[in-house]
């Protein structure tokens, strides 16, 4: 079965070139290019409204482009209806067949292309994905997760160049979320079939994809492989998109070595110019919750470190680890991740403190952007 | 004392359900009775004595078997006729936007909101200048046009309530549009279009005053049958057709209702 499936992926490449959708005024996406290769899991990951749902319909077919093309496996599918391209979707909320039992919605696709001999490839199917003993059962008849099976079942049997997923987690609990995307990822590499994903949890991407593409109001804010996004995001949206991130305003002021020095408020601060792109004068600073150290005033800290002071405003216990809201001397509040290791008991919401960390763990962008962009906060 | 109001209390739903299904069933039940009476005289409103007659030759009064023959005939192509047009009028209405959609939308409630009356004459109007001459056909017509808002609403409601997702779905796996309405739109709009042909067939079938405005004089429906002999003294075999008619009503909607169940509990 597996060995089958692998046989037909071959050349899945999706390759969108200048793709882009405009209903009347309203652009839903910019024109974009992106190339998914063949075999990878790539995740389209955004607020709701940014596009990425248009994008993935776009490439099945169930909406039109108003401007560019979509290739799959080196084949021009702009112009097919979607009952003649070699991609399956998984939609929102299933989309089963109410009328028709499991193994007829899951037969559906097999039987439309006039294969007499389904019974077996069925059987297979359902039994890929544990639901054997449901054959002759109802769809709503059958829990979320059985149903989202279904639906994976229903689209993997068809031997896609590439499945679709919209949203396909959205309607489970959490438990079952966390479940089903070990399980997706599992099935995933034992088909090598290209899965494209849309979704708006963070870490759903970065726990399934190889590749992540960032979109925000229509455009791609970023692409690349969860690691680098987190480390290394290109926008103030991707990083407080992806995780938190604390960005510090901050002048450049000159460089030394690979660093580029800062000052923030008359603060001393250090960026490798490696993870600053920007030339501009003015940059904001980021550094992720988890990469800080937090420490009583009183404490020696080494001199290479990025130094800031600080006073405890918030501190929420939250078992594997403490996170803090420390407002700076300058008056910028900051987060901060403690693992429950040596919690130090002067730490506390009014205590005098100071926040430090390796260098190399900060980044830099242009602050002529919306440092808010991305929290849930931000307008848009 | 107390006990009497509890018990009252918990059962008063079932005794108003009950209270309001005799009710109902009760002409039913007098009409039955009496399809077995042999009447003295023209009329069949006094019991007399107990007979099987018209059961067993139920054909047997002047004229009422045809009568009933062309209502058949009538309500089967009437409902047919208004159950196609009406099924593609709703898929129209709910699934498109086009010029005079509400117009249209508005029309066809009119039948449902107009005193009979008014429209039957108004129609005899028009097929009389039309010089169409009346029978069957104009009887058909004027039946497929007040059926028509039934099924129109019935299939609508149903429609409306659709997932299009369902039929994108369907897409993406392959069934092109003809096979997309055939494997997944019609089944699922079934029970609307259902729902919407019995009502069809039951007014038609039942229809009096528009009928006589537009049949000819060969043309006698059940109905109008019905109204004639009453005139004269009602035969004991209209109540075995009536009879007939209601067991043959309860007999589907309890089949339907079984089947439904069963189609639940077995998937």
């Amino acid at each position: 079965m597996t060995d089958q499936l692998r046989d037909s992926a071959a050349g899945g490449d999706v390759r969108l070139t200048g793709i882009g959708k405009t209903y009347g005024a309203f652009t839903a996406v910019h024109p974009l290019d992106l190339t998914v290769p063949q075999g990878s899991f790539f995740a389209l990951l955004g607020a709701s409204g940014c596009g990425k749902t248009t994008t993935l319909r776009m490439i099945a077919g169930l909406e039109e482009p108003t401007s560019g093309t979509v290739v799959i496996g080196g084949q021009d599918v702009t112009a097919l209806p979607p009952y003649r391209r070699p991609v399956n979707t998984v939609f929102q909320s299933y989309a089963l067949f109410p009328h028709l039992d499991i193994f007829e919605n899951v037969a559906f696709g097999l039987r439309r292309r006039g294969r007499k001999d389904v019974k077996k490839q069925v059987e297979d199917m359902l039994e890929l994905v544990e639901l054997g003993q449901f054959a002759r059962r109802k769809p709503h008849q059958l829990s979320g997760g059985q149903q989202q099976r279904v639906a994976v079942a229903r689209a993997l049997i068809n031997h896609p160049q590439v499945l679709l997923l919209d949203e396909p987690l959205g309607a489970l609990d959490l438990k079952l979320r966390r479940q089903m995307q070990l399980e997706l990822k599992r099935i995933q590499t034992e088909v090598g079939i290209t899965f494209v994903h849309v979704t708006h949890d963070q870490e759903e991407a970065m726990t399934m994809a190889d590749t992540i593409a960032v979109m925000n109001g229509g455009r791609v804010e970023q692409l690349g492989a969860p690691a680098d996004l987190y480390e290394n995001p290109a926008s103030t949206f991707v990083a407080n998109f992806l995780g938190q991130s604390n960005l510090i305003t901050a002048q450049v002021t000159g460089a030394e070595g690979t660093d580029l020095l800062l000052s923030a408020g008359g603060v001393r601060l250090a960026v490798p110019k490696a993870r600053c792109a920007t030339g501009a004068k003015e940059i904001y600073l980021g550094v992720r919750p988890e990469k800080i150290t937090i420490a009583h005033a009183s404490a020696e800290v080494a001199g290479n470190r990025n130094r800031l002071g600080g006073t405890v405003v918030d501190s929420s216990f939250i078992g594997v680890s403490t996170q803090y809201v420390v407002r700076t001397d300058a008056g910028q509040e900051v987060a901060v991740f403690e693992q429950n290791m040596e919690r130090d008991a002067r730490i506390v919401p009014g205590a005098p403190v100071v926040l430090h960390w390796n260098p190399a763990h900060s980044f830099g962008m242009d602050a002529a952007q919306a440092i808010d962009a991305g929290t849930g906060e931000a307008a848009a | 004392m107390s006990r009497i109001f509890t018990w009252i209390r918990s059962h008063l739903v079932v005794l108003a359900g009950v209270l309001a299904l005799a009710y109902l069933v009760l002409p039913n039940l007098v009409v039955l009775a009496f399809s077995f009476n042999k009447p003295q005289g023209k009329f069949n409103y006094e019991w007399s004595e107990f007979s099987t007659d018209a059961w067993t030759n139920p054909c047997g009064v002047a004229d009422m078997c045809q009568s009933l023959s062309l209502s058949l005939q009538v309500a089967v192509l009437a409902t047919i006729g208004a159950t196609v047009l009406g099924t593609m009028v709703a898929f129209a209405l709910a699934r498109y936007r086009f010029r005079g959609r509400g117009a249209t939308s508005a029309m066809i409630f009119l039948p449902m909101a107009m005193p009979e009356v008014v429209m039957a004459a108004s129609l005899g109007t028009l097929f009389l200048n039309m010089r169409i001459p009346f029978g069957f056909v104009t009887i058909l017509i004027a039946h497929i046009m007040f059926c028509l808002s039934f099924v129109v609403t019935a299939v609508k409601a149903r429609v409306m309530s659709m997932d299009p997702r369902l039929e994108q779905a369907a897409q993406d796996l392959y069934a092109t549009p003809v096979q997309t309405f055939l494997r997944v739109t019609l089944p699922l709009a079934a029970p609307g279009i259902a729902a919407g042909a019995l009502l069809s067939f039951a007014l038609s079938f039942d229809d009096f005053i528009i009928t006589q405005f537009n049949s000819g004089p060969t043309t006698v429906t059940f109905p109008m049958f019905v109204w004639g002999a009453s005139q004269r003294g009602i035969p004991v075999q209209v109540n075995v057709i009536g009879t007939a008619m209601f067991i043959a009503a309860v007999a589907l909607t309890v089949g339907g209702q079984w089947l439904g169940n069963r189609r639940k509990a077995v998937a």
